[in-house]
């Protein structure tokens, strides 16, 4: 049962096409993350949705009723800023009982709520301080009480944690999914950050350039991403331009190398792919005499400690791969060694790329 | 530093040996309403100047205002602030004086007298108006910036809690804007307290307030006595230490929630 | 992201606002120069006459010089005193920084009726090549007019370059006291020295109150003099004086959007 659906929104600033056709589904209760690079148009969307802008064309529905009209003040909805949103006059207290006293409410009920609600948030203890007083991460733990004390039909959250240190980050992520949780409310989250959006949510869009590439669990959009843009985006992801040279078989060619990968079988002859490989099903091993197949030689070019994983670049015959390994195993491959890089031709995957033209999307893989 | 020796001339009121005499006189008339002349004006013209110079500097700034309007009217604010005194009070009389090109246009195309009307530019309201010329821009200069503090997420948020744009104002807006806004009229006030020049040479010093009473003793106009012409400036100074007194505390609550 | 608009037309009362502004500001200026224009003899317009009898008064000369003299005294007096003692503060006793600052703003509160009271008072007795003449006591009363703003411009100035790293740099290079202040420190506040001696120059070339209470003929004086005698050249003055002011300001508002510091733009001519 949909609760919330974007219908084929448009919205254009002058001649740039910040959002050009979106559509969103989202049943009651779930979470869904807007995902993308800045300038893809995930808080415009969002911004359509609290009714602070209004499409050029397209519609909004909650709950079976269209709103793409009713101004932002009677949509009923939550909305969590990025940053600095506190009223500055008021306490954390105040803060939250603003809806509640716009609406009208009694003041008993009203203190009972903002009570519930900042216990809930974990800050019963600072209600009463003003917000310079509070710390970052506090004042967003406030801002969600704020927004979820008119119990909002949906919860909006435009990046509210990418102004946080990166362990409170992490810690105020799961409390709002478990509060999200607890609560079931509807909620639509605006992040650039991949892996917060794949920790926390139902569902991911990935958007890019107003359109949305791909949409679905974390785990298929993982493990099957559908276009090179949500490949990248997604994740590390190790990618080789090839072309299918037996379809039947599942070979393809990548410079000069033959390669077997499962996904191309039944690809047709001469079509140009993208072979992906995610860096932690990449097998590195040093190298010895005997010829491995399906493998790749080269060198370690890089050692990065990341934990108990370590990844490795390896560079060799025109190409550099990245792999994880677990930190123990990586020691015996030191900088400079030379190493087999076995390419998994189940674990691979591949998308098809136009026969002509670039296809490869610009994006640094050490980016993220 | 020169400034001290000047407070203590001000506030010594006889050389020869100390009277409280020409402090009790200025309870007197007519010096009493002087002091309450020039209360009056400068309160009025802090608080519509205030009020005024605050609208017109969020008109300049909200969003859809043409950003070009905002510096244009920024620079002319900062001369106009500088633009007081004579040059100032010739401009008013050349427009609403008995002769004046809008008295004039009123009286032939609108038969609108303005003066039968009980207007007169030498009178309080005259000097009152001609004020503004110096008071709506310091308020707009000083105002701007703290309009510009104020976030649009706390619009957002407001709007997104159910509020209407004036519940924006009454409980947001201008409560985050009232610290700035008391100091800015304070500003005013003694801006407006401290003028001579303008009335001076509007009125041909026939307004009665403070500054012009000063003046008077010291161009030997009326009988020369400058103690009386020092215990008056003593009197100015009690006049801005009670505004402060009463504007203290009222910052003091205003602002309790910044740091 | 590309900046989203709430609105996207200027709002109608926004356009009441400033339009009311814009009469109220802009028809006293339009009124001056329509007397200006107007011929003495017929009372017509539109005539160029009134600026030509300004311009051919020796008195419009010989106060706007005084004046502007009188400026460049206060300003050169003002820099002299407040540069090295402002350096030295930064340097040696940021203690004394605060004091200075409340120091600064006395002549800012205290109205000019009472600082002229104070003055005659303090400077009487003083010899008459001070007492009586403009260049002593007038520009010894403009110097302390213009502290506040000389202070904080200044004060500014320094704030925003590392007085501390600067002074011992150039000294580690062998350069004198004297050298270190007008070869390093001055180059690096020049814009805001030119800033504060803008506004001092707008200041003074307006200062009316402090000049006609100790019976000084200063260029304010002149305009109230023709205001008082001449109907139509008044016009012409008022409207010379008042580009004279648009000039000092602009000139402050093109040096200081260069560093991009907000400069204090407001003095006191009332």
């Amino acid at each position: 049962m949909t609760f919330l659906q974007l219908e084929n929104l448009h919205r254009d600033f002058g001649t740039v096409k910040a959002l050009n056709g979106i559509d969103i589904s989202l049943g009651e209760g779930e979470f869904l993350s807007l995902l993308g690079p800045s300038g893809c148009g995930k808080t415009t969307a969002l911004r359509l949705v609290a009714g602070f802008d209004r499409p050029n064309q397209g519609r909004i529905v909650v709950d079976g009723k269209d709103v793409t009209n009713v101004a932002p003040n009677k949509r009923d909805m939550g909305m969590v800023f990025q940053a600095y949103s506190l009223f500055p006059n008021m306490t954390a207290r105040q803060n939250v009982e603003f809806g509640l006293k716009i609406r009208g409410q009694h003041k008993h009920d009203r203190s009972h709520r903002v009570d519930d609600l900042l216990e809930l948030v974990g800050l019963g203890h600072a209600a009463d301080r003003y917000p310079h007083q509070l710390s970052g991460g506090m004042q967003q733990r406030v801002a969600l009480a704020r927004a979820l004390a008119i119990e909002p039909r949906v919860l909006l959250l435009d990046e509210p944690l990418s102004a946080l240190d990166a362990k409170v980050r992490v810690q105020l992520r799961e409390e709002i999914r478990r509060i999200q949780l607890e609560l079931g409310i509807t909620t639509l989250y605006v992040t650039h950050d991949q892996e917060e959006a794949l920790a926390i949510s139902d569902h991911v869009a990935v958007m890019n350039g107003g359109v949305i590439e791909q949409m679905g669990t974390p785990s298929e959009m993982y493990t099957a991403p559908l276009t090179p843009f949500v490949a990248e985006f997604i994740g590390t992801m190790n990618r080789l331009d090839a072309v299918v040279i037996d379809g039947g078989a599942g070979e393809v060619e990548h410079s000069g190398m033959r390669l077997q990968v499962d996904a191309a079988r039944g690809r047709r002859d001469g079509e140009r792919v993208l072979v992906l490989i995610r860096p932690e099903s990449l097998e590195l091993e040093a190298q010895t005499n005997g010829a491995t197949p399906n493998s790749f030689t080269g060198e370690v070019l890089t050692q990065t400690f990341l934990g108990p994983v370590t990844r490795l670049k390896v560079t060799g015959s025109g190409t550099s791969l990245i792999a994880d390994m677990s930190t123990a195993r990586a020691a015996a491959l030191p900088v400079g060694a030379r190493v087999v890089a076995k390419i998994p031709s189940e674990g691979a995957k591949l998308i098809s790329l136009p026969d002509d033209g670039p296809g490869l999307p610009v994006l640094d893989p050490d980016d993220q | 530093m020169p400034a001290g020796a000047v407070l203590v001339g001000a506030f010594q009121n006889n050389q020869d040996n100390p009277t409280l005499s020409n402090v009790r006189l200025l309870f007197n008339h007519p010096y009493i309403d002087a002091y309450r002349t020039s209360i009056e004006i400068s309160l009025t013209t802090a608080l519509i100047g205030g009020v005024a110079g605050l609208f017109i500097a969020y008109a300049a700034i909200r969003e859809g205002t043409p950003k070009f309007l905002r510096s244009g009217l920024t620079t002319f604010s900062g001369v106009a602030a500088n633009f007081g005194g004579i040059p100032l009070a010739f401009a008013f009389i050349a427009t609403l004086g008995p002769l004046g090109i809008l008295t004039v246009f009123l009286k032939d195309h609108l038969h609108y007298n303005l003066n039968s009307q009980g207007f007169s530019l030498f009178s309080k309201t005259g000097v009152e108006l001609a004020y503004m010329y110096f008071q709506l821009p310091l308020m707009i200069l000083v105002i701007s910036p703290a309009i510009d503090g104020l976030k649009k997420e706390w619009r957002e948020a407001a709007a997104n809690l159910g509020a209407q744009p004036w519940q924006f104002w009454r409980y947001v807006g201008l409560p985050v804007l009232m610290p700035s806004i008391l100091g800015a009229m304070i500003l005013l006030f003694g801006n407006a307290f401290a003028a001579y020049a303008t009335a001076y040479s509007l009125t041909s010093g026939s307004v009665n307030i403070v500054p012009i009473l000063i003046g008077a003793y010291y161009s030997g106009n009326v009988l020369d006595n400058p103690h009386l012409a020092q215990a008056m400036a003593f009197g100015m100074f009690a006049v801005l230490a009670l505004m402060m007194l009463i504007y203290i505390p009222l910052q003091r609550r205003a602002a309790k929630w910044a740091k | 992201m590309g900046e989203v608009k709430a609105r996207r037309f200027i709002s109608p009362s926004a356009v009441v606002w400033l339009l009311l502004a814009a009469a109220y500001f802009i028809i006293p200026l339009f009124a001056t120069l329509l007397i200006s224009l107007k011929s003495n003899q017929t009372g017509n317009c539109c005539t160029a006459h009134n600026y030509g009898w300004v311009l051919h008064n020796g008195d419009f000369w010989h106060t706007l010089r005084i004046s502007f003299m009188l400026a460049l005294e206060t300003i050169v007096i003002s820099l002299a005193i407040f540069v090295p003692t402002i350096y030295l503060v930064h340097l040696k006793l940021p203690k004394l920084r605060p004091v200075i600052a409340f120091l600064a703003l006395i002549p800012f509160i205290v109205p000019p009726i009472v600082m002229v009271v104070g003055l005659l008072r303090t400077f009487k007795g003083t010899p008459a090549w001070f007492y009586q003449q403009p260049w002593g006591f007038l520009a010894a009363a403009y110097v302390i007019l213009a502290f506040p703003y000389m202070f904080f411009s200044l004060d500014a100035g320094f704030r925003s370059i590392d007085v501390h790293t600067l002074t011992e740099a150039s000294q580690s290079l062998g350069a004198s006291w004297t050298t270190t202040l007008f070869r390093v420190i001055l180059p690096n506040i020049r814009s805001a020295a030119l800033a504060a001696s803008f506004l001092t120059l707008a200041i003074v070339m307006g200062e009316f109150t402090i000049a006609n209470l100790s019976a000084f003929h200063t260029f304010p004086i002149f305009i109230q003099y023709v205001n008082e005698s001449q109907g139509f050249p008044a016009g012409a003055v008022t409207l010379m004086s008042f580009g004279i002011t648009w000039a000092a300001m602009l000139s402050l508002l093109l040096v200081g959007r260069k560093r991009g510091q907000s400069s204090r733009i407001i003095a006191g001519a009332r």
